[in-house]
């Protein structure tokens, strides 16, 4: 047994509203530069839908993530050997119209249009040529709320075993939120096919960092990763992904997309895991088995064996303690609400999914479906997402995991009911699902309260232990590229330096002053 | 000193030197400058075709070159190669890979210069040494006729003469008159080869220093600390 723990995330997709605070606040802090303009490290999607970049869950198309050849796990893009042979064109790489052209708007030209019987409009201008573009044909959002025709929509990867004809209809339609970042990945895929071994998985949280000084661009990691979440920068020619915001969590704060999400959908926490059993875990025959088979790599942060096992490996005490406060191990181990986004990637990947109930309570109230014991809850299998659906996004299709932990939260919800409607205890449907009273009310509380602290319990990332100097290191340079705290005075550089810029309307409108002289 | 031995006799000292030191000082001061600096993500049509072609073409051209010029005349003999016959290799080689090489390298200039995405992201650099590789490839190919013509004749002295005047280099007895009876292309084409070992360092073609033969015996996942061990 090696111990290691992992900084990891559950979201709540019950609670998602799609707002985008998320992305917004994600972009302004790590991808507002140029050559990242298309990239989202955080992005949320409306599914079902083909999603961002198109199509990322059909790994027939972009090969990402593992698979097993012989019974041995092979990255599904190919060997080693491949890769290199594969080095100087990437037959699956993504191209930019796959995510979307990065576009801005001639803003100026709202301001200095000259007098005119039309109201002036602000063109689009890309932000890679700094031209005008004729049309925005996508998006990083495109799909949103279902927009768009049902039959592109359709080619939506997790509804290929499912008769989706009849979800095309207004009255059977379905939709929910997906909110998306780096699965920080106990298996990565992207590590493992990266040439110049730029990347790697940090031990202290396994947080999963691109080194940009080593990274060489070769782009096997972009094609690699099922997610599709490490991005190319086209002016830096390095790849890039979610940092898991790692200089917060180093210090104790949530990631910066937690922090902000309106909803309180996210839940930050440490997980233990055998490290010795990452092979063997990831290589299960059937892809059915993989959501089990991930679970059993956790270790019970409460067991004395662990726990003496994880201070052998040098882990701190206030990160064992974290990790049996974890709201993480709560929802995955304890209540098993929580499921992993595709565990068929074989990645085993570390960003967790409540399921969404999608009640309608119209119909509910028009006595159209068919309801529970308390006569006000709807039973599991009738709810309008389709459980396969959900099976086949979180649990590589099982749906009997999925059911029982809408079963749970339905079964909390109705428990509720009864306690603050009733105004007495009703634990029948509590039962039935296989939770105690104890269990709902805890889940009620990290679920529908979730309190500041439930949501993230982060120990720090002692970086007293690892530096020399800790006070020589204050006030040093922060998060940047290459040589960018050195640069002196000089403006001539022989090697070829970062342009800072994003891409601006080419002609900029002409001032105001001027239109008024050329009128008169 | 003429420009003939200082063409012959110094510059290709100074291409050398600023080829080791130059890449030595960008690694080690502004790594995060090197890189490959694909413009696959921007545009991928053609490039499977085009930029194949031109890696396997002057690959194989490099090494051609490595082996042809820096192999002693002694070894050739021993191993039985006989001038004749490593003049054809040399002529049929260069014709088949330097083919390759300007179909791929003619692909990816296009893209380059005419494909609005990527001239934009496209640094000067990029532009100029693309543009130099596809001329100093196109005087290459030139010298064809002309070897073709001396093998024509079984006179393989101008060869030898390339050869002997690049090991001159090599073992730092440079001698500029070796090349006296060299036909003016071969010069020419060593100028701009030369000059490409000169700017290597300044543009994009550090890359070529990390191919990453390192990953064949690599263990897939990697695992950093920060802990003092």
């Amino acid at each position: 047994m090696k111990v290691r723990a992992q900084f990891a995330f559950v979201f709540n997709l019950d609670k998602c509203i799609g707002c985008h605070t998320c992305s917004v606040t994600c972009k302004n802090v790590w991808t507002n530069r140029k050559g990242v303009e298309y990239a989202w490290f955080n992005n949320v999607e409306s599914k079902p839908g083909v999603g961002y970049p198109k199509q990322w869950e059909n790994q027939e198309v972009w090969k990402g993530g593992w698979e097993l050849k012989n019974g041995k796990l092979e990255l599904k893009s190919g060997s080693r050997t491949s890769k290199l042979l594969n080095i100087f064109a990437n037959p699956d790489m993504p191209e930019i119209d796959d995510y979307y052209e990065p576009f801005t708007y001639n803003y100026a030209h709202l301001q200095n249009a000259p007098l005119s019987e039309a109201t002036p409009t602000a063109r689009p201008i890309s932000q890679i040529t700094g031209e005008s573009m004729e049309k925005i044909k996508w998006g990083p959002n495109w799909e949103d709320d279902l927009a768009g025709e049902f039959h592109k929509r359709s080619k939506d990867k997790n509804l290929d075993n499912i008769q989706k004809e009849m979800y095309g209809q207004f009255e059977n339609t379905f939709h929910m939120y997906l909110p998306r970042i780096c699965n920080h990945c106990l298996n990565a895929s992207c590590v493992a096919a990266c040439p110049s071994g730029s990347i790697y998985k940090r031990e202290e949280d396994g947080i999963v960092l691109v080194d940009q000084d080593k990274c060489r661009g070769w782009r096997m990691c972009v094609s690699s990763c099922p997610y599709k979440k490490v991005f190319y920068n086209w002016e830096s020619g390095k790849a890039e992904k979610c940092v898991g915001c790692y200089p917060r969590v180093e210090s104790g704060m949530p990631t910066v997309c937690s922090e902000s999400c309106v909803g309180r959908i996210r839940y930050n926490g440490i997980m233990l895991y055998d490290a010795d059993r990452i092979e063997e875990l990831a290589s299960m025959e059937d892809e059915q088995d993989l959501y089990e088979a991930q679970c059993k790599i956790f270790l019970d942060p409460n067991d004395p064996e662990v726990i003496a096992a994880a201070r052998k490996e040098g882990i701190n005490e206030d990160w064992l303690e974290a990790a049996r406060k974890s709201p993480i191990w709560k929802m995955a181990m304890d209540w098993k609400i929580a499921f992993p986004m595709h565990p068929e990637f074989r990645t085993l990947p570390m960003v967790w999914y409540v399921p969404p109930l999608s009640p309608v309570q119209s119909q509910i109230d028009q006595g159209n479906l068919p309801v529970g014991p308390d006569g006000a809850i709807p039973v599991a299998g009738t709810m309008r997402l389709p459980v396969q659906y959900l099976a086949n996004l979180l649990t590589a299709g099982k749906t009997d995991p999925i059911e029982s932990a809408l079963n749970r939260l339905i079964a909390m919800r109705s428990y509720q009911r009864s306690v603050h409607v009733e105004g007495q205890a009703d634990t029948r449907a509590l039962e039935a699902a296989g939770i105690t009273e104890d269990q709902a009310k805890e889940m009620y509380r990290y679920l529908a309260i979730a309190n500041y602290e439930d949501r993230f319990v982060i120990p720090t990332g002692h970086t007293e232990e690892t530096l020399d100097d800790a006070f020589g290191f204050q006030g040093q340079n922060g998060f940047t590229f290459g040589n960018d705290s050195s640069h002196g005075v000089s403006k001539v550089t022989l090697f070829p330096r970062r342009r800072k810029d994003t891409a601006e309307p080419k002609e900029q409108a002409p001032l105001s002053s001027d239109n008024q002289g050329n009128a008169s | 000193m003429s420009l003939h031995n200082f063409l012959y006799g110094i510059y290709p000292y100074i291409a050398l030197t600023v080829f080791l030191l130059g890449s030595w000082l960008r690694f080690d001061r502004e790594q995060y400058t090197w890189k490959s600096d694909s413009s696959q993500l921007l545009s991928k049509a053609n490039m499977r075709l085009g930029s194949n072609l031109f890696h396997v073409g002057i690959i194989a051209i490099f090494f051609g070159h490595a082996v042809g010029l820096l192999t002693p005349h002694s070894v050739f003999k021993v191993l039985g190669v006989s001038d004749m016959a490593h003049q054809m290799i040399a002529i049929w080689a260069g014709s088949i890979f330097g083919g390759m090489c300007l179909i791929g390298g003619a692909i990816l200039w296009l893209r380059r210069m005419f494909n609005s995405r990527v001239s934009v992201a496209s640094r000067g650099s990029d532009k100029f040494i693309l543009t130099w590789l596809l001329i100093t490839l196109l005087i290459g190919l030139s010298t064809i006729p002309v070897s073709i013509g001396h093998a024509s004749h079984e006179n393989p002295g101008v060869m030898i003469a390339l050869a002997e005047w690049v090991q001159s280099i090599i073992y730092l007895h440079p001698d500029p008159s070796l090349l006296n009876g060299v036909d003016t292309i071969f010069k020419v084409h060593l100028f701009f080869g030369m000059t490409v070992f000169l700017v290597f360092p300044f543009t994009r073609m550090v890359h070529v220093w990390s191919a990453p033969f390192g990953y064949i015996g690599r263990p897939y996942q990697i695992v950093r600390s920060k802990r003092f061990r």
